[in-house]
């Protein structure tokens, strides 16, 4: 701990360090109402892990770099972060050839925050502290947001409940797939697949992030075609059929402006990009609210800051932040397709998702319990590499309430975009049909398929095109933890 | 055509031994199965008549087929199917919702075109046995 200092001594002009500024305790106990974050810390060769860590504390609070007199004008104990634990990242350090790496647990009164505000929570928290000297590198790995300040959030505008329940679909997870090209194609042309798709048995048709509104196809002209084809799939199904609209734009007032139409449209479900911004989301989320619609976020950018284990923001965290925000879906891994996701990360983030309450769980990266205090449940989206072949997989490790987004994997069938949506479909159905049954899903999944192509050519010509398509390499985002020995009595 | 609504509709019709698995998987999970028909299958027709309440006291698959093979001896020519209710908190909505009858024959939707301003049209799906008035509409 920080010597003692009295008060004279405290703030006598000049510098200290943070430690003895009062930003490491380590007899502090959180209270229930502290935010609560835990950083992975790597710090400058030669750099006290503690100093590092109350620095972080003090920086991301009240400190600067120097004592200011102005602190004594406030209640300066309260609003200080205090760090209260420093633990070494296991398998980090010169053993095991890396720089030393330190969990920091630090905690924050809240009165530091405004309510309802993800700018505002993150200005503080990741706001200054990301580029400081001391360190070689830094990552916020979690939070638990005490209940009072997870209550001032919206949170997802309709959630998983009620998207079934708008949808009509239960019991499966949801089946949708991203239009590709995703650059290039003309309204009338990108209808036709989003028409396929549709008809051929997929729920949901999605634009993909970067189609905006571009010389080749401008928004009003994607949304009328596309609506069209929502429209006409309805019809020749008997079923609730949707595509996500892409308002993504350059301003608020653009964004209003597309959703407004989307609506008058009559469409179900609405997007947006990550990049827009946190105050953009919380925006269209309460638009989203306020008009009956389902919001769809997808996470373009987030590996810039997420993926690398030392330095950035985990995506579980950035998961939380967005369910606070207030989206209903949020790209969260698909295990087994093209992109990163190791299994146990994956599984974290899905229960950040989904769950009602989380609960410490390190092996999946989970740091705090969580209550997330009656805020709904957002549906996590499954895309990129995936098909019909692995459908045994995705259930197995994505569970029911999850979107499962068949690109490549609908519009590249060899018999065409209906066909490849149908063998989708009938996957999904004859694999939940057999896990409800009791069958052993996961290691008989191979058979399952096989039986269902027997009435089902669509499905029969995907299993023979990707059948033996893996994307097996290993992943850069896992948790660290020590397995503790179970003790058995 | 074919009506694709519920958990099951893209694969053969379900025999009752295919029934009978699902619906204990249900009260195998502490849920409420219960049977609903319907002579108009539109996509947003939320509620279907009730053959009965949802079966809270029952625990027996055999049970529920019963009701099932009643529901389809008084509508042979009707949309039947059986729900799931889930009354977990956080839930308390449907978790499965599957047709086990549907009409010989199915004639499909009509989509109603009404332009509006701009190049904007209003949609309005009809089915075209729900023309008929209820409970003539199939056979």
């Amino acid at each position: 701990m920080g010597k003692q200092l009295d008060a004279a001594e405290r703030y006598r002009a000049g510098v200290l360090e943070y430690k003895q500024m009062g930003y490491w305790e380590p007899d502090y106990r959180p209270k229930d109402t502290d935010v609560i974050c835990v950083f992975r810390i790597t710090p400058q060769d030669g750099v006290d892990p503690i100093e590092a860590a109350a620095a972080i504390a003090g920086e991301s609070s009240t400190a600067t770099w120097t004592v200011v007199w102005t602190d004594r004008l406030t209640a300066c104990e309260k609003y200080r972060a205090k760090c209260y634990q420093v633990d070494p990242v296991p398998n980090t350090g010169p053993d095991a050839g890396t720089d030393p790496q330190y969990f920091a647990y630090v905690a924050y009164d809240l009165d530091l925050f405004e309510e309802g505000s993800i700018a505002n929570m993150t200005a503080s928290i990741i706001g200054n502290i990301f580029g400081f000297k001391p360190l070689k590198a830094l990552r916020l790995e979690d939070m638990r947001i005490p209940v009072g300040y997870m209550k001032t959030f919206q949170g997802p505008a309709t959630g998983i409940v009620v998207e079934r329940e708008r949808l009509d679909k239960y019991g499966r997870p949801v089946l949708g797939a991203t239009v590709k090209p995703k650059l290039g194609l003309s309204g009338r042309n990108y209808g036709r697949v989003v028409y396929e798709a549709l008809k051929g048995g997929l729920d949901f048709t999605k634009d993909d992030e970067n189609i905006n509104s571009q010389p080749f196809m401008h928004w009003r002209d994607r949304y009328l075609y596309c609506m069209e084809a929502v429209n006409r799939a309805q019809a020749m199904t008997g079923e609730v059929k949707g595509t996500y609209l892409n308002v993504t734009a350059a301003t608020m007032e653009d964004m209003y402006e597309r959703a407004e139409f989307a609506r008058d449209l009559g469409s179900v479900i609405i997007m947006i990009d990550l990049v827009i911004g946190y105050t953009a989301i919380q925006s269209m989320a309460k638009w989203a609210r306020r008009n009956d619609m389902i919001l769809h976020l997808h996470r373009a950018g987030h590996s810039t800051y997420t993926r690398q284990k030392t330095h950035g923001v985990a995506f579980r965290v950035i998961a939380k932040w967005m369910r606070m925000a207030g989206v209903d879906h949020i790209h969260a891994g698909t295990v087994v397709g093209k992109l990163e996701g190791d299994p146990n990360t994956v599984a974290g983030i899905y229960d950040v998702c989904r769950d009602t309450f989380n609960e410490k769980n390190l092996p999946h990266g989970i740091f705090f319990d969580q209550d997330w205090a009656s805020l709904k449940r957002m549906m996590p989206v499954a895309s990129g590499g995936i098909h019909a072949g692995q459908m045994h997989q995705l259930v197995h490790y994505l569970g029911e309430d999850v979107v499962l987004q068949f690109g490549g994997g609908t519009i590249g069938h060899p018999m065409g975009i209906e066909a490849g949506a149908n063998a989708n479909r009938v996957a999904l159905e004859a694999m939940i049909l057999a896990r409800n049954e009791g069958r052993d899903y996961l290691a008989e999944g191979p058979r399952i398929l096989q039986d269902a192509a027997k009435h089902c050519k669509p499905l029969e010509a995907a299993l023979d095109t990707w059948k033996d398509v893996t994307f097996d390499y290993a992943s850069t985002d896992t948790p660290d933890f020590v397995p503790l020995e179970t003790v058995t009595v | 055509m074919r009506v694709t609504q519920g958990t099951f509709s893209f694969l053969p019709d379900l025999t009752d031994e295919q029934i009978s698995k699902q619906v204990k998987y249900i009260l195998d999970n502490g849920w409420a199965a219960a049977v609903e028909f319907t002579d108009d299958p539109h996509p947003r027709n939320t509620y279907w008549e009730m053959w009965g309440h949802p079966m809270f006291d029952l625990r027996d698959p055999a049970g529920v087929l019963l009701e099932v093979n009643a529901c389809r001896k008084a509508y042979p020519q009707h949309y039947i199917r059986v729900n799931a209710f889930d009354a977990t908190n956080g839930i308390e909505s449907l978790k499965l919702s599957f047709i086990v009858n549907r009409p010989d024959e199915e004639p499909g939707f009509n989509l109603h075109r009404t332009e509006g301003p701009g190049r904007s049209i209003i949609y309005t799906t009809h089915s075209y046995a729900a023309q008929k008035p209820a409970g003539s509409r199939y056979g």
